[in-house]
């Protein structure tokens, strides 16, 4: 497998790329205004987390869960929790962080809003305390860069992305590792079905999951030493991704930053649409957990391919365009850098359609270009996966072969089993010698595929990015309420992936709050002024 | 014709099947005899190994070809068969306004953890499944789909709300028998919530249920794999038909 030429071009109106840009930016700043002016108590929960604060009490439910909800009932949310906490400690509450959140377990510490010269003390310690835990960020993600240089990148692209997901921690890592050695570069492990919707992060090492493995700290920890062991002897950094998502997306951020995470799903709207979460807790939570992830160098996997699971690839298209438009300005505005920007988009057009690969092609081009500095990933089929196993591997081998055409950079290995069972062992090596055959018999084809210029599917990427545009407009024109954004309106009425999500609706609503003039966070403080790309 | 049948490969009565599998064993000649010994258990006589490869270093996967031994007695195959009229959205239409005289209520639902709506999608969203509308094309079916992630207590308050007349709640993806937890927690959940003979009909429908485990679930009917929605929406008329018979209209001159 040698590096590919770069990959086939489209000649796309740049004006139309320009104004495309424009319409997102234009959609984005209202609802970054409203995350800006609002916290959540997830948000609140992940500064207690970079402040060291960890564990939880006999029925796992985690010490930042009940202090968070303690000052809450107290003094509330609004102020943020650093200010009352950290005064709370200097005026002898407790003797220390975990001490304290202990006896808020038991409502036996009293907290308040402090004014003047205490405000100041109280906030000056706060952020001392935070310091430390961002501080491990920066050595967590310096000591990848020194391993990457040490073991090296993949050698081809796209890299080859794997999921393993059998509920036990202990039955993972050796699935993980045998995984690397067969040749997968990226490693997901998959979330137990449910925990996104869980208003807490479980603790420790974890052997029951549905459908997935808990993500804890522990997990975490656990198999990226795990994978740091077969990184080296394999002599390639094998990555490993989790899913900062649902209703601790902050937390799990900054765990994953602690952890030396590398890649973490992270969608602006995916919570809204699939797991029916709150709007505006989710665009709050969004926010700080792409500032964590700016910080520690990590890699977001956007959610684009869920739209098409509900809604047909060929007329949906564009939502895609739209969606990867909108969750580059979200990133970017949280300090995310290009490199960072695993905008995801998928090969689900139903095979019976005529054309349908050609079409694939033309879609997957017109990311690639729009976005040619971010590592697409590229997700496979999983709504026309029948059950047809044989058709399946058949069409799992096109889809490699349109993203080893269309210079992909992150391949989500499709599975002929999807929809039917959890894979087999033998499932995901028959997947992975597919992906082989096809990169290492096509992967040279970006240097022979140059689509005419007014062919097929010149005509068909233009086509999307004129509809996303048309999208885009249609959506900037929605009329405007007070606290509300044309984004979240065109959310609430059904634009993509036909689900209405209103505003004032979905789960963890209860857990948003609009921030007081005298709010404090000294995490978000922190990230944003030292930028990002933050030195050791 | 004969009740019983073997499989067919290139030739009448050959028996000739194909299997994949993979033994926690290395590739070496003991693992291909270990492979031939489990084909011959499972009934293949003779069985040839057409492929045998290592899947990292303590696994190998096996595609074995063989002549089945066993025979398959049609007469004593035990199936679900569609016990109403498959009826045309026009016809579902006419008998919802005879049986009824108002829209029929569906509310849908993936319950439990389980985020696929996939299955639910096909039955309801006008798009439809297998080239067949879905419910909500249906002029006299009233749809309200809650999507995914939809907790018990919520699918049974807004089906309470809507007046539902029926209650359909996929479950695609599942482990360790999720799917019949959930339904059978769904069931007990209706059953509580309502008065006895007011439950909305309670439908269930995913590719790991069995077809005839209605009863044991608690729910009206089960729909497996490739269910579409006009069987689905005939079904509805035709239970809730039983249910409200219709009344002799009273004649006022």
């Amino acid at each position: 497998m040698t590096a590919p030429a770069p990959p086939p071009q489209l000649d796309l109106d740049p004006r139309t790329v320009r104004t495309a840009r424009a319409l997102a930016e234009r959609l984005g700043r209202p609802v970054v205004d409203i995350a800006r002016t609002h916290t959540t108590v997830s948000v609140e929960r992940a500064t207690l987390r970079l402040a060291g604060l960890s564990g939880g009490d006999h029925e796992r439910v985690p010490w930042v869960n009940h202090l968070v909800d303690e000052v809450r009932a107290q003094v509330g949310l609004e102020h943020g929790v650093t200010t009352p906490v950290w005064d709370a400690l200097r005026r002898g509450e407790a003797p220390d962080l975990l001490t304290l959140a202990q006896k808020a377990s038991a409502a036996a510490v009293s907290f308040r809003l402090p004014e003047g010269g205490d405000r100041t003390r109280a906030r000056r310690a706060a952020s001392a305390a935070v310091r430390p835990g961002l501080r491990r960020i920066d050595r967590q993600r310096a000591a990848r860069e020194r391993l990457v240089a040490r073991h090296g990148d993949p050698e081809q692209r796209p890299w080859i992305y794997l999921i393993v997901a059998t509920g036990d921690i202990y039955e993972d890592i050796p699935q993980a590792q045998a995984a690397a050695r067969d040749g997968a570069d990226v490693i997901a492990v998959i979330r137990s079905t449910g925990q996104s919707l869980l208003d807490y992060v479980p603790e420790g090492a974890t052997r029951e999951g549905f459908a997935g493995t808990y993500a804890t700290q522990e997990n975490f920890r656990l198999m990226r030493a795990a994978l740091d062991e077969v990184s080296k002897e394999l002599g390639r950094y094998i990555r490993l991704t989790n899913y900062a998502s649902g209703l601790c997306m902050p937390e799990i951020a900054a765990l994953a930053g602690l952890e030396r995470l590398d890649m973490m799903l992270n969608d602006s709207m995916y919570g809204i649409l699939f797991r029916d979460i709150n709007p505006i807790r989710t665009f709050v939570d969004q926010r700080f957990s792409r500032q964590v992830h700016a910080r520690a160098g990590i890699v977001i996997n956007t959610g684009e391919d869920n739209y098409l699971t509900t809604a047909d690839a060929v007329e949906a298209a564009h939502t895609v365009t739209v969606s990867q438009l909108m969750n580059e300005y979200f990133a970017k505005e949280a300090g995310l850098e290009d490199w960072q920007l695993g905008l995801g988009h998928a090969f689900e057009i139903n095979p019976a359609v005529p054309d349908s690969f050609r079409m694939e092609l033309a879609h997957a081009l017109l990311a690639r270009q729009l976005f040619p500095d971010a590592p697409l990933k590229w997700m496979p089929p999983t709504k026309h996966m029948t059950g047809d196993i044989f058709q399946g591997y058949l069409l799992d081998g096109f889809f490699n072969l349109a993203g080893a055409m269309t210079g992909q950079s992150i391949l989500l290995v499709g599975m002929m089993t999807e929809a039917v069972v959890t894979p087999f062992l033998s499932d995901r090596g028959l997947a992975l010698q597919n992906v082989r055959y096809v990169l290492n018999a096509a992967g040279g084809l970006t240097e022979d595929f140059r689509p005419p210029p007014d062919g097929f599917v010149q005509r068909r990427a233009r086509q999307v990015l004129a509809e996303s545009v048309d999208l885009l407009e249609q959506i900037t024109s929605e009329p405007e309420r007070a606290g509300s954004a044309p984004l979240l309106e065109a959310i609430a009425d059904g634009t993509f992936g036909h689900m209405k999500r209103p505003a004032d609706q979905g789960k963890g609503l209860e857990g948003v709050a609009v921030k007081a003039e005298a709010y404090d966070n000294p995490a978000i403080t922190l990230m944003e002024a030292d930028g990002w790309g933050g030195s050791a | 014709m004969s009740q019983v049948v073997r499989p067919y490969g290139d030739t009448t009565g050959d028996g000739m099947v194909q299997m994949s599998f993979t033994l926690p064993v290395p590739h070496d000649k003991r693992a291909e005899g270990a492979a031939l010994q489990l084909a011959a258990k499972m009934g293949l006589a003779p069985a040839m190994l057409v492929h045998a490869a290592a899947m990292g270093e303590g696994h190998t996967f096996f595609v074995v070809y063989g002549s089945a031994t066993h025979l398959v007695d049609m007469s004593a195959v035990e199936v679900v068969e569609r016990d109403y009229p498959l009826l045309s959205p026009k016809d579902v239409n006419a008998a919802v306004k005879r049986s009824l005289r108002r829209p029929l209520v569906v509310v849908g639902a993936c319950i439990g953890t389980d985020a696929h709506t996939v299955g639910i999608d096909a039955i309801l969203n006008i798009k439809g499944f297998a080239g067949e509308k879905g419910l909500e094309y249906y002029s006299e079916i009233q749809v309200v789909n809650l999507g995914a992630q939809v907790l018990v207590p919520d699918l049974v308050e807004r089906a309470r709300e809507a007046r539902a007349d029926a209650v359909l709640v996929s479950q695609v993806v599942t482990q360790r028998d999720a799917h019949i937890h959930n339904t059978m927690q769904m069931s007990a959940a209706f059953r509580e919530a309502y008065p006895a003979g007011e439950v909305p009909l309670l439908v269930v429908g995913g590719p790991r249920f069995d077809e005839g485990a209605a009863a044991e679930l608690g729910v009206d009917r089960v729909f497996g794999r490739g269910t579409t929605p006009s069987e689905v929406a005939s079904y509805l008329v035709h239970a809730l038909g039983v249910r409200h018979p219709r009344e002799p209209k009273k004649r006022t001159t």
